[in-house]
């Protein structure tokens, strides 16, 4: 989704209508992991302590799934972890929006989420950037655990979620989540190979395992590049780096 | 899913995204593991998509459930709008369990 964006240093009429989109469309999957939590078994102050203190959406339910599955805390905790590693290349993608006082990084660090980071990078300027992540953050902050109480309040009261097909809306956003990613034929590759060996896993394994599983698919289409930068010089590049 | 669970999970995520702040300028990561790293997120999320879709416990999760999925799936491939996509999930496997469908 390519928009054309206006670098403005207050929230325009447009980014304040794309960040409400991105809150309703998170907020109707916030609204389904509180219920999915506490339909589950789950007590109801654990899905909404979780989306306080994790704040990601996808690793949240990566990690009630696999508690939900049977699996132990450990793989939930494994499989949620990392899925979050992906935060870390978001996280020097964003370092120059998040300055300012330690408070201010320390909060700007834990609204750092896949969809904050899409509105600062789609902005040039340094202060466009700036607005788009902090308004997209704090709102998206706001509507997730808003309904992701909602959700337990839901959920705790309809008996039968299942009627209401809220079981498929968790892999339709994961899906929803992972499709743009999905741009080249090698990516391609290692998801399909991953996704298949998970579900043929899932019968024999313990829950939770499959899906770390998966990452093996990784090692079925990874090679590492012959052409362009001759690995000598690439090893030079990355010990300077480090120190 | 123990308090020590989500304090964990809570730890290594804000772990990562203090990490970038904190070590930019210092570490390069090489663009090679960047898209690793990527590519190993989006084989985690459908991995996770696939066997949430198609399986309850050990057992094949029935067939209204993967149905709506897929219905979301082909939107999405689509660019219809999220809220669409999340929504048509739900209702095509809550229509299909209303027909019987399990």
């Amino acid at each position: 989704m390519r928009m054309p964006w206006r670098t403005t240093t207050r929230p325009g009429r447009e980014l304040r209508r794309d960040v409400a989109l991105v809150c309703l469309a998170d907020g109707i999957v916030g609204v389904s992991f509180g219920a999915t939590a506490v339909a589950g078994g789950q007590p109801g102050w654990l899905p909404v302590l979780m989306s306080l203190v994790v704040f990601a959406g996808g690793a949240q339910f990566a990690a009630l799934g696999v508690v939900l599955a049977g699996g132990s805390p450990v793989a939930a905790v494994a499989a949620g972890a990392l899925l979050n590693t992906r935060l870390l290349p978001y996280g020097l993608g964003v370092a120059d929006v998040t300055t300012g006082r330690w408070w201010t990084r320390l909060l700007g660090a834990h609204l750092t989420t896949d969809e904050t980071v899409a509105f600062a990078l789609r902005q040039q300027k340094p202060a466009a950037r700036r607005t788009a992540f902090w308004t997209c953050g704090i709102a998206l902050f706001s509507a997730w655990n808003v309904a992701v109480l909602l959700g337990v309040l839901a959920g705790s009261a309809v008996k039968n979620t299942g009627a209401f097909g809220l079981d498929a809306t968790f892999p339709a956003v994961l899906l929803a989540l992972a499709l743009p990613a999905l741009t080249d034929m090698r990516s391609r590759a290692a998801v399909g190979a991953g996704a298949v060996t998970a579900v043929a896993l899932t019968p024999v394994l313990p829950a939770g395992l499959p899906v770390l599983a998966a990452l093996s698919g990784l090692a079925a289409v990874w090679r590492p590049r012959r052409s362009g930068v001759a690995p000598a010089p690439r090893d030079e590049v990355t010990a300077g780096g480090k120190r | 899913m123990p308090l020590l669970a989500v304090v964990a999970l809570a730890a290594f995520t804000f772990a990562f995204r203090i990490a970038g702040p904190v070590l930019r300028g210092r570490v390069n990561i090489p663009p090679d593991a960047e898209r690793l790293l990527a590519t190993a997120a989006a084989v985690l999320l459908v991995a996770l998509a696939a066997t949430s879709a198609l399986t309850t416990g050990h057992d094949f999760a029935g067939w209204a459930r993967p149905a709506g999925v897929l219905a979301a799936a082909a939107l999405a491939v689509r660019r219809v709008p999220f809220p669409i996509v999340v929504l048509a999930a739900a209702v095509v496997t809550a229509l299909l369990r209303l027909g019987g469908v399990h």
